[in-house]
């Protein structure tokens, strides 16, 4: 049986979801047995055509170009499945969906006119039907050999929606927020990256965006009593995964 | 009269995604263009009006293969605005888990990425089939570099552990210990590999480079020293804008670095290792004396060499330190909202990362200004390219096209700190 064929695309991004996959030092050859990697820039200049079997996406849309590109690579995949917040929140770039995108050219570039953007970064998922979301900034290289084995296998992978008190609760760790009144996030954010902001003693800061159906409001309220302001409710959800549905929302109910 | 003309439409084995251009008229080279075309990301944009404590955490993520370059710079330039100073143990933590991203970093460009130009493959995929023991022995030192940052910084892409003032939580002595035999081990792998290397067979090609990086006068500088260079430039951190200026071109969403008077300079290993090469152990300068080094390397082409030999260093630095490590206490010195401006400049494994803040006086961002190293090097690439093609004319259009990715890939551009995209293209007209 011939290997499936795996394509790694790049959007706007910062190379570091892509690289997960190259820092699986121990498993890494053991991929490249189990699949026949078609395409993937950041590693090799072998490049194949389509169609591929699986094709895993890094980065957001954020130009008229990639938008186009999204749709050529949808059309030749056969399962495609997007990895990392800028993939399936827009990333960090995303902050532009809340302010004018011209003043932001401007502020950075001499000459705004060389330059081609859209006025929003969004998710992958918001142009083409994508078959699975893995989220994370950056994802977690345990959840990522799960989703590559999982899919070579046919199964769902196996990653909760829970939130990031459960993993607290598993590893031990002190709730920050209960024992020192530290603000976190990890009530609304979905666990997976494992349990590693609490457990050096410092909030939650959302990096895998939020969990299903997450209470956010309930959480500012508390976060107010310990002293955010509205200015620092607002920014605390607009960071890596701002683009989500969830947490922009609640931003700009602080805005 | 011919026109020939070659193109790369998108760089393989670069960190980002970028495009290359060349046009020759007969043996004249008319046009070299290295395109950086990666949608414009606005971080220095976005900065403003952001708590400048968050500036570490949002910064790291302009680059996920060099993440503790930014968080470095970025911490450095908010402490001076704030009048924060830390200690010398936060500083030794620092510069131990700043190592861990040059030996992973450097690992993966010298032998995944670089390595396969030189033995005629398209990847490490297929050096592992021929050559098993080397991508075993590569895997493991990455491995080593990202071991580092995962024991101090929590994970090796955007660690969490870091922050303005120091660190959140001070590793474990015992954690930190642990990781002295692998990177002992890793020195001698370094060093093993640097002389493999050496055997490859170069371009014959040199230039007279200005060399830019930190200097210092006791240590091989990662995150401390005056910025310097080979012709007698020798400034303060908060100086390089008088010094240096980012130019806005058509091809390009990087802004590109020069000398104020208009030069092109290289950053990077070869810039480091010539202005600093005594600060190097005596065990470094015996494997560059062994693979026929001397203490300046002037062909672009042997910086996957110097590479190593910068792998070789973070290995015997880090376990140095992780041998003294003493957990600072406190962990991190507290900082006050005030109004008030910073410089960072730290050595990425690229070359010079210089970050400049401005903030109000509740501790806002109100300007941010961060140059990486590839757009610094980006006029430096291009000035390679037109006389490597000059130099090779002679080259079937697949070697020509394969020699100047090769001279791209020299300077291990990572595309997407640039804020930044790359396509190769030749034409012979």
């Amino acid at each position: 049986m011939p290997r499936p064929k795996l394509a790694v695309w790049k959007f706007a991004s910062c190379d570091g979801c892509q690289l997960t996959l190259l820092d699986c030092e121990d498993e890494l050859l053991a991929i490249a047995e189990a699949l026949d990697i078609a395409h993937f820039l950041e590693a090799t200049s072998s490049i194949n055509d389509g169609p591929y079997d699986i094709s895993l996406v890094e980065g957001s849309i954020t130009t008229a170009h990639d938008a186009e590109r999204i749709r050529t690579i949808r059309d030749q995949s056969h399962k495609l499945i997007t990895i990392g917040a800028c993939a399936t929140a827009g990333g960090i770039q995303a902050l532009r969906n809340f302010a004018d995108v011209e003043a932001f050219t401007r502020a950075v570039y001499a000459h705004p006119e060389y330059i081609e953007t859209l006025a929003t970064s969004t998710a992958i998922a918001d142009h083409v039907q994508v078959d699975f979301e893995l989220r994370g900034c950056p994802v977690s290289k345990h959840q990522l050999l799960e989703l590559i084995t999982a899919t070579l296998a046919g199964r769902r992978p196996n990653v909760p929606r829970e939130s990031q008190c459960m993993e607290c609760k598993r590893n031990g760790t002190v709730c920050v927020m209960v024992a020192r009144g530290t603000p976190c996030l990890g009530p609304v954010t979905q666990a997976g990256c494992g349990n590693l902001c609490p457990a050096v003693g410092r909030g939650c800061y959302g990096c895998f965006g939020p969990k299903e159906t997450p209470n956010t409001s309930a959480l500012s309220a508390r976060l107010a009593e310990l002293g955010m302001q509205p200015a620092q409710l607002r920014d605390v959800y607009r960071s890596f995964n701002a683009g989500a549905p969830d947490f922009s929302k609640e931003s700009l109910s602080h805005d | 009269m011919t026109e020939r003309i070659i193109q790369v439409d998108a760089l393989a084995r670069v960190e980002g995604e970028g495009a290359l251009y060349v046009r020759l008229r007969g043996r004249e080279v008319e046009k070299v263009e290295f395109r950086i075309f990666e949608p414009p990301r606005f971080f220095e944009a976005f900065l403003r009006g952001r708590d400048a404590l968050e500036t570490p955490d949002i910064t790291s993520r302009i680059c996920g293969i060099c993440p503790i370059a930014y968080i470095m710079s970025a911490c450095q330039g908010i402490e001076m605005a704030l009048g924060v100073d830390v200690s010398p143990e936060i500083d030794a933590l620092r510069r131990l888990i700043y190592c861990g991203e040059w030996i992973q970093s450097h690992t993966l460009h010298a032998v995944m990425l670089h390595a396969p130009d030189f033995l005629g493959l398209d990847d490490a995929i297929q050096i592992a089939q021929s050559h098993p023991d080397l991508v075993r022995t590569g895997l493991r030192l990455k491995k080593i570099g990202n071991s580092v940052m995962e024991c101090i910084g929590g994970r090796a892409v955007h660690p969490v552990n870091t922050r303005v003032g120091g660190f959140y939580r001070a590793p474990d002595r015992a954690a930190v210990r642990a990781l002295v035999p692998e990177l002992e081990w890793g020195a001698k792998a370094a060093r093993d590999l640097t002389l493999a290397f050496a055997e490859f067979d170069y371009p014959d090609d040199e230039f007279d480079y200005t060399f830019v990086s930190l200097i210092h006068p006791d240590v091989y500088p990662i995150l401390e020293g005056r910025i310097g260079s080979n012709r007698g430039l020798d400034i303060a951190v908060p100086d390089f804008n008088d010094n240096f200026v980012e130019e806005h071109v058509a091809r390009s969403t990087a802004l590109q670095g020069r000398m104020r008077d208009g030069s092109a300079y290289l950053v990077g290993p070869l810039a480091r290792y010539a202005n600093n090469f005594d600060r190097l152990s005596p065990d470094c300068q015996a494997t560059a004396r062994e693979a026929g080094l001397g203490p300046v390397v002037r062909n672009p082409f042997k910086s996957i060499l110097v590479r190593l030999i910068e792998v070789q260093y973070a290995c015997e630095e880090a376990a140095r330190l992780a041998r003294a490590y003493e957990p600072p206490d406190p962990a991190f010195v507290a900082a006050s909202p005030r109004a008030g401006e910073g410089h960072g400049c730290t050595e990425a494994p690229r070359g010079i990362c210089y970050h400049t803040y401005r903030l109000d006086a509740e501790g806002r961002i109100e300007h941010a200004q961060i140059v990486p190293p590839t757009s610094q090097n980006q006029p430096q690439i291009e000035a390679d390219l037109a006389r490597v093609v000059a130099d090779n004319l002679d080259l079937a259009d697949k070697d020509l096209k394969w020699r100047c990715e090769q001279t791209i890939r020299n300077y291990d551009p990572c595309i997407s700190c640039s804020t930044h995209f790359l396509k190769l293209q030749v034409d012979r007209v």
